[in-house]
């Protein structure tokens, strides 16, 4: 995985800023920030609240403009003229902290919406949303409502989703931050093993520090007020990672590092 | 792994479940003994108020006659006419300014104007311009019924979750397939309860346009018995306008298990 440093980056971020608010109070949510990352990595951006991370996610996501800088997905502008440009944006997924399934379509029928808007047929769309299920461990709730799942298999399923469309890249805010501890430490596992197989890359924003250093290949670490990438850290632990990875001394090592650079920019 | 169980969903205790069936027919009784030992007891005239028996009779020979058939149907079709004019304009309208804030707030002064004026006041107007006919209370049901539609639509529309529409947006979903599946399919439990006042509204607007400038149906009915002081006859209708209004609105409930079985209020 460390090779595909070399190969040319898949989303390149160029002076990217971002301000909020009206003209007479704005608010600098992110200061001018350049980011590479390389087909295949798993970039944790991780920082306290109000340090942009999820601003930062959103503008590559597209769901907000960037205020100065360009944003290239897979070598093509993301935004030009303050217009979301649509051959982009086809190149990523969202997962959101709450899976925002929507409750009309059964969990069969929200996998494969995207499908859907794409005018795929209705027995191709059935098709891949099996196969979805599969890899993300759902099978057998083709039919029923998402009220009637529970929180962690109703992310997997809102995985499943963006991965519908087979984009190259996924976008991860906060994904399982609305989950019990024990779930949580669960879907990373599996969270790692999809990444394993898919080959996607993989952006994840989170504030736990130990999700980071379990799930990262970098860590990029920011730090508010404006928000801004404070230092990035090489994670090396051989994969696939097992839990067991945290109780060994390098795991540790790092997060306190971590910790001990956060209590200094907060 | 924790995170493989259903989440349970809260069930009624057995005891309760089927405790209606027999509570809601018992208190049923309670009324009818009532009435019939007050008009024993007091020696009230039976054209102030008769005995349940005697309306019981005069409605099964309501039931028997054609003509009263003739008459429901004229109701019938009058209060569905409205209902479905009231619905089109106020799920379209509602769908539209829903989204379109500008818009609402121009149009806001104007659809509170049809709703303060008093309807029964543009009677004789509608008489004067459609004549007796059944064009007068088709508009009466419609523009009662409308309003509770309209609102309920915008309502249902303006509570589409933020996250929903970052999701649409992150699809790249067009205006059009954004309404399509996110708009209208949040607005539809809200419009089905719109459409539940909504319809009983067209029933008292049909049946108010009936009295007031009719020949024909229960409202029309109704005015007559009471003209040949047949209170009896009176009570018969009334009765008889209720069940009506009972099998539209269980009708339009009914809707909510086709059009909305995902949504909480479809279990009944």
């Amino acid at each position: 995985m460390t090779s595909a440093k070399e190969a040319a980056p898949i989303i390149q971020l160029k002076d990217v800023s971002k301000w909020y608010g009206t003209r007479d109070k704005p608010v600098h949510a992110l200061a001018e920030t350049n980011l590479n990352i390389a087909p295949g990595e798993l970039i944790v951006l991780l920082g306290p609240s109000g340090c942009g991370k999820t601003t930062l996610l959103r503008m590559i996501g597209g769901l907000l403009d960037p205020t100065s800088g360009r944003i290239e997905v897979s070598g093509k502008d993301l935004w030009r003229n303050g217009e979301r440009q649509g051959e982009a944006v086809a190149d990523l997924g969202m997962v959101f902290q709450d899976a925002h399934l929507f409750p009309w379509f059964t969990i069969e029928e929200n996998i494969a919406l995207p499908l859907k808007l794409r005018g795929v047929s209705r027995g191709e769309r059935r098709d891949r949303a099996q196969e979805l299920m599969d890899l993300v461990k759902i099978t057998g709730f083709e039919k029923r409502w998402p009220k009637e799942l529970s929180g962690g298999m109703r992310q997997r399923a809102a995985i499943a989703r963006a991965l519908s469309y087979d984009p190259s890249i996924l976008l991860m805010d906060e994904p399982f931050g609305a989950l019990d501890a024990m779930t949580r430490d669960s879907m990373n596992v599996e969270l790692q093993r999809i990444w394993q197989k898919t080959g996607k890359t993989i952006i994840v924003v989170t504030h736990s520090i130990s999700e980071a250093v379990f799930l990262a290949d970098r860590i990029v670490l920011l730090s508010p007020r404006p928000g801004r990438i404070d230092s990035i850290y090489d994670v090396k632990f051989p994969r696939p990672r097992g839990l067991d990875v945290q109780t060994s001394p390098e795991f540790q090592a790092l997060v306190k590092t971590l910790r001990h650079r956060l209590s200094e920019v907060e | 792994m924790t995170d493989d169980v259903i989440t349970p969903t809260t069930e009624r205790s057995d005891k309760t479940k089927y405790l209606p069936w027999v509570t809601t027919p018992a208190l049923a009784l309670i009324f009818l003994a009532a009435w019939h030992y007050y008009t024993k007891i007091s020696g009230i005239s039976a054209f102030i108020l008769p005995t349940p028996w005697a309306v019981w009779d005069v409605w099964k020979g309501m039931l028997a006659s054609p003509r009263a058939w003739d008459h429901t149907l004229v109701t019938v079709y009058s209060t569905l006419l409205g209902f479905f004019f009231g619905a089109v304009v106020g799920i379209g309208l509602g769908l539209i300014i829903g989204r379109i804030r500008w818009l609402e707030a121009t149009l806001n002064p104007f659809i509170i104007a049809t709703q303060v004026i008093p309807k029964v006041a543009l009677i004789p107007l509608f008489v004067v311009w459609f004549g007796f006919g059944m064009t007068s209370k088709v508009l009466v049901a419609a523009i009662l019924s409308f309003f509770p539609i309209l609102t309920n639509t915008v309502l249902g529309v303006k509570s589409v979750e933020t996250g929903h529409r970052d999701v649409m947006i992150s699809l790249n979903a067009s205006r059009l397939q954004t309404f399509f599946q996110l708009d209208f399919r949040n607005a539809l439990p809200y419009i089905i309860t719109g459409m539940e006042v909504g319809i009983v509204l067209a029933i008292i607007g049909t049946i108010v346009g009936e009295y007031l400038g009719g020949s024909a149906g229960l409202g029309y009915v109704l005015v007559s018995e009471m003209n040949s002081y047949q209170t009896d006859g009176l009570f018969a209708v009334i009765i008889h306008m209720t069940i009506l209004g009972f099998v539209f609105y269980f009708a339009t409930g009914l809707l909510r298990r086709f059009l909305i079985p995902w949504h909480q209020s479809a279990e009944m």
